[in-house]
């Protein structure tokens, strides 16, 4: 709608628009944006269907392991493959657990955080009217649905499909969890999901690394180069600090299990012998890559969770943030030194000592930074005036519960007790600890806090509280006892167990927690995603929460172009400065300029390449078949010419479009 | 209102100390106590973090809840209400939460090390207690032999067991890396000496599978294409629970397998048993034929 | 079209905060994430070239695959293309048109070369007789040498013809009369891309072809 007013201004300002474009109106859906804050909408929304997806796999695992060996009332007979009966097949199972994990990790946390967050407020933050590159970062968007396709297809176009129908395809999904270890994963016969279904995850995985990966480089352009005049990098808010931390860690992490993953799937296709110990290769190395990224990735998932709490607590506190510098510092050391701890997902494997006793010393001294954030955030709250509305408890439960799991942390980061623990309950334990008690609690304070500015709506804060204490309590049911579970022995992954060791108590509490967990969860996405709609909800106004950063100054929701004039800035935590603070503090604006605010132009050919490379992939995915007669392997690479063709092409046409876009032209007193 | 979110804050972590204090006496804790003496020594590290990590989160929680009490606000109207305390930082805090986590930290990270090598440096395995056992199970060896007493063989989904034979002599023989004709065989049954380190070789026919024992606190990842030595030491004569603790495929769960230890003498007749059953011509039980 | 590129000329960079140009920073960064990946390659390549030293107790030697006058030769050819290119850059800077478009036809010409190389190189060990190097196999026995060697530089490879390609698209440009100084930043992306390219190679040859007879 807005590029039609666009067109009418600047037609009576003299200018045209600079693209001829017959096809305006479809380019008007806001599918096809290159707006950030549509992006992030579309990031958002994207994500919570895909945690509903993540939440029933997780349901799934528990109703098993509450009830073990009895059949599952209504949708047992679906998921109970050959062996019929009602009961989760154990095939089934494995492919729950990797699923959940798989889902959870790249297509929920990590785009939430960066691409749906970072997206929506890297731009507001630092006073710029878009990020770096628009449509690269449309292209970071729609290159996840290649990513969904593939999942999506590991549970259908497998060989359980062509041997058992849907309901033996969907058992024979990816089965070797979500870090995927060779010989398990390399070896096709080794899981019923090992064969196709696996190289589906192979594709998936490599697919969300790329979205990543283009996100992250755009994010860093953002945040070092486009700045308001003013806005120093220690002016900056942590959460943009954190995300600038993170996109290092992204575009460092993710080449390494990028590489990881191709040479598993040429081992799979091309017989080369990088984990294939019959032939020479070695099986550790797929560990060391994988979590070379692994342990950067789970930093990644933490860091703007960390900042979104830094954001909040100071807010709900009326306090500035206790010791900013050694905030942002110990977020950059915990980002760097997370390289370096890799291996302690490897205690048990048998490395040497020397590799073994630094990275048990590196583990625990990363648990200082920590501690100092912590630390901070209780100094912030000290001698404060404390409100505790919804985002405010989430900051807090955050808190809370991130202890917990750095704790049980820096006890299996010593190597005799990570012995006892490493693949029990107890690691479970202390990741979904460190994941939905940090990374999802942090989350949800973050919708709570900054829906109000992206949909100009209050969310209902009662029922904000009741998702919160139904989170709380369902999430600690849930998790606490792993810990006991973890002791007395139970493994993980595993599809059931043997009465008399005395799990079942444990377990089918542990179930219940997370049914309530579930619903919690379920009526906060309902919130957020009805938030856009709901006509019932208060008016938010520009600053509801008598909040501190810049993008607070604005209204709500945030207009198409974010700054009318670009802000010259003159503090920290500039919007608090400009109501409380003294005037040289204030916020200036750069004059009106003639120009107007330079909106870019809509392009549908980030989305033509991003399908070209989904056929390129299928195409190389799909190549080679084997003569019935003959036993030969045929190799058919049309698809994948096609394909690339396809994506060459749509790089192409998106160069030769040039600089392109429009104008806006807001009056003075509009922001 | 506010004093309900600060009792609330408050609460649970006093509720989840609770718990961990009465868990050992209601049986939520190790499996049973540690079976060997270097599982003691582990538990004993397990205590130390547990009792440094409660302590810190007990301290930063009570500081949590202290600021939150002092803080809580929304009953004051806004107008009368008291000024937040003004404060950037403060270096000297800084310094000494800085420091203080960085020594303790440091202190667990050496002290533990001690306690890792004993079972796993080579150098620091207990050769002569083992050689101990040789004698007096009477194993006819050599000072290049293996110190293996039974090679463990993963495979998806059980664990095979290889002993070393007897000699004409009724000695030992000792454990060979390749397989010997008197080798003997088990499936999902350890059976080793007690009261004394022994160690087997740890191997894996397919996938990686990892060998977990986990009343004597033993694991250790079989890794394709690699022999792994493993020791411990079986204080109490009894049938212990030997998992899988790696994914190893859909029958992950149900690898599970019972170590034994015994006396030397019911380890000697362990195999023995094996023997025979293995020698076993069964003539005895060829039914009659009319034949003659 | 015409008028948008006049327009782009109306359209100065937008001011940035470091002074450098938005896309310039994009390309450093993409460099930085992949130096990580010829990183793990060439980490792989290191822990796997010793020990597929010998297969079944007898002493393989890829010198007797490798030809080292050969992979020299394209090293210094590549060397010699990224010349062209600085050149190249230079004349754009400069707005010197036709330097440019031969410039970067120089670059193109010796790129092609150093692939045209790499492509004989890569089937003459595939079935060099009695030395076959496979992916899989050298001389028949099952080998890991292979599959590191033909997967890191064959992904050198790659990034090298998409580079090629890229050039060709400038070359092609070059021609239809909208090149300007306008572009000068896009071709600098290009060269640094090269040149990055370029010291990978530099990195690569010594690792995996020169170590092989030194130690």
């Amino acid at each position: 709608m807005s590029s039609v007013a666009a067109t009418e201004e600047t037609a009576a300002h003299g200018h045209h628009p600079h693209s001829e474009d017959r096809l305006a109106l479809l380019k008007a859906v806001p599918f096809w944006s290159t707006d950030h804050k549509v992006i992030g909408i579309q990031f958002l929304l994207t994500t919570m269907f895909m945690m509903m997806v993540g939440g029933s796999l997780a349901l799934g695992v528990r109703w098993q392991l509450a009830f073990p060996w009895e059949n599952m009332p209504i949708l047992g007979y679906l998921f109970s493959g050959a062996a019929g009966g009602g009961q989760i097949s154990p095939e089934f199972y494995t492919m729950l657990f990797t699923m959940h994990a798989t889902v959870m990790i790249f297509l929920v946390i990590i785009p939430v955080l960066a691409g749906a967050f970072g997206n929506f407020l890297i731009p507001l933050m630092i006073g710029a009217d878009d990020m770096a590159f628009p449509l690269l970062n449309a292209l970071s968007y729609w290159v996840m649905w290649p990513a969904i396709f593939c999942f999506g297809a590991s549970f259908v176009f497998n060989e359980g499909l062509w041997n058992n129908g849907l309901a033996g395809s969907i058992a024979a999904g990816p089965a070797s969890g979500w870090t995927s270890y060779p010989a398990l994963s390399a070896i096709s016969s080794a899981a019923p999901g090992s064969g196709t279904a696996q190289f589906w995850w192979l594709m998936g995985v490599t697919m969300v690394g790329v979205s990543s990966m283009m996100g992250s480089v755009n994010y860093m352009t953002t945040i070092i180069n486009m700045r308001a005049p003013g806005m120093t990098m220690m002016r900056l808010p942590v959460f943009t600090w954190m995300t600038l931390i993170v996109s290092f860690l992204i575009i460092l992490a993710f080449p390494a299990i990028t590489i990881a993953l191709v040479e598993l799937m040429f081992d799979r296709t091309y017989g080369t012998n990088f984990y294939d110990f019959l032939e020479g290769g070695k099986p550790h190395l797929w560990q060391h890559l994988f979590w070379i990224f692994g342990h950067p990735e789970v930093y990644i998932l933490i860091l703007p969770a960390m900042g979104i709490v830094s954001e909040i607590i100071p807010v709900f506190s009326r306090k500035p943030l206790f010791g900013y510098g050694l905030i942002v510092f110990s977020g950059a050391i915990i980002g760097f030194m997370g390289f370096a701890v890799w291996s302690h997902h490897m205690f048990t494997t048998g490395m040497g000592i020397v590799a073994t006793s630094a990275f048990s010393i590196l583990t625990m001294l990363i648990a200082i930074p920590t501690g100092i954030k912590i630390f901070n955030w209780i100094g912030t709250m000290w001698g404060g005036r404390i409100r505790f509305e919804t985002p405010m408890l989430f900051a807090l439960g955050f808190i809370t519960m991130f202890m917990v799991g750095g704790f049980t942390g820096i006890m299996h980061s010593s190597v005799p007790i990570d012995a006892q623990h490493q693949d029990s309950y107890f690691v479970v334990a202390h990741f979904h600890y460190v994941l939905i008690g940090g990374a999802l609690f942090g989350l949800f304070a973050g919708f709570y806090f900054w829906l109000p500015k992206l949909t100009g709506k209050m969310l209902n804060e009662k029922l904000g509280k009741f998702v919160f204490t139904l989170m709380f309590i369902g999430f600690n049911v849930t998790f606490f006892p792993m810990h006991y579970l973890g002791m007395i022995g139970q493994p993980r992954r595993t599809h059931s167990y043997n009465e008399g060791h005395g799990f079942e108590t444990w377990n089918q509490i542990a179930t219940i927690g997370a049914f309530i967990l579930g619903v919690g969860i379920l009526i906060g996405v309902y919130q957020f995603v009805t938030a856009f709609f709901n006509k019932k909800l208060k008016d938010a106004g520009k600053n509801p929460w008598d909040a501190r950063t810049l993008e607070w100054t604005l209204s709500s929701p945030v207009k198409e172009y974010n700054f009318a004039r670009t802000p010259i800035i003159k503090s920290r935590d500039q919007a608090w400065e400009n109501n409380y603070g003294p005037k040289e503090n204030h916020s200036d604006k750069v004059p009106l300029d003639d120009h107007g605010v330079h909106m870019p132009d809509r392009s549908w050919y980030p989305l033509v390449s991003g399908l070209g490379f989904l056929g390129l992939v299928l195409g190389l995915l799909f190549h080679q078949s084997v003569d019935a007669n003959t036993g030969e392997i045929l190799r058919d690479y049309t698809y994948a010419i096609a394909g690339g063709s396809i994506a060459i092409f749509g790089i192409i046409m998106w160069s030769l479009e040039g600089p392109a876009g429009y104008h806006l032209f807001p009056k003075e007193t509009e922001e | 209102m506010k004093w309900f979110w600060c009792l609330f804050f408050a609460f649970w972590p006093i509720v989840a100390i609770a718990l961990c204090w009465v868990s050992p006496s209601l049986g939520w804790w190790f499996p049973s106590e540690a079976a060997s003496p270097l599982g003691r020594r582990i538990d004993d590290l397990f205590y130390m973090i547990l009792l440094i990590t409660s302590v810190t989160f007990v301290g930063t929680q009570v500081a949590l809840a202290y600021a939150l009490f002092r803080g809580a606000s929304d009953t004051e109207p806004e107008a009368d209400a008291k000024k937040a305390w003004y404060s950037h930082g403060s270096h000297e805090l800084e310094v000494i939460w800085s420091i203080v986590p960085a020594f303790v930290l440091l202190f667990i990270a050496l002290y533990q090390l001690d306690v890792w090598a004993e079972y796993r440096v080579k150098d620091a395995f207990p050769r002569d207690k083992m050689e101990a056992v040789f004698e007096s199970i009477n194993q006819k060896r050599s000072e290049t032999d293996s110190l293996a007493l039974a090679e463990v063989t993963a495979r998806q989904f059980e664990w095979r067991i290889r002993y070393p034979g007897f000699n004409e002599d009724g000695s030992l023989k000792p454990l060979m890396a390749d397989p010997q004709p008197t080798d003997l065989y088990a499936v999902n049954d350890l059976h080793l000496p007690a009261s004394a380190p022994v160690m087997i070789n740890l191997r894996t026919m397919d996938v990686q599978h990892s060998f977990f024992l986990p009343d004597l606190r033993i694991k250790q990842d079989a890794v394709p294409g690699l022999v792994i030595p493993i020791w411990f030491e079986a204080e109490r004569q009894q049938s212990y629970q030997l998992l899988c603790a790696e994914l190893c495929g859909w029958g992950h769960y149900k690898m599970n397998a019972r170590f034994v230890a015994e006396s030397d003498e019911g380890f000697i007749e362990y195999l023995r048993q094996l023997e025979r059953e293995q020698n076993e011509d069964r003539v005895d039980e060829v039914p009659e034929t009319d034949a003659e | 079209m015409s008028e948008a590129s006049a327009h782009a000329l109306e359209h100065h960079e937008p001011e940035t905060s470091t002074g450098i140009p938005n896309k310039k920073v994009l390309m450093w960064a993409f460099l930085g994430s992949d130096c990580m990946f010829f990183g793990t390659l060439i980490s792989t390549h290191l822990i796997y070239r010793k020990i597929s030293a010998t297969v079944g107790g007898n002493f393989l030697d890829i010198r007797d695959v490798f030809d080292i006058e050969l992979t020299s030769f394209s090293t210094f050819i590549l060397l010699a293309s990224s010349l062209f290119m600085a050149l190249a850059v230079s004349a754009i800077h400069k707005g010197n048109l036709s330097s440019t478009r031969w410039m970067l036809f120089g670059t193109i010409i010796f790129g092609a070369i150093f692939l045209a190389c790499q492509v004989y190189e890569f089937t003459h060990f595939v079935h060099a007789p009695g030395n076959e190097l496979t992916l899989s196999s050298y001389r028949g026995e099952p080998h890991v040498f292979g599959s590191t060697f033909y997967v890191l530089t064959g992904t050198h490879g790659t990034h090298v013809a998409i580079g090629v390609f890229w050039l060709v698209g400038w070359f092609v440009y070059s021609f239809t009369g909208k090149m300007s100084t306008a572009d000068a930043l896009d071709i600098e992306c290009c060269g640094l891309y090269w040149h990055f390219v370029d010291i990978v190679w530099i990195l690569i040859f010594p690792v995996v072809y020169l170590m092989e007879y030194a130690f």
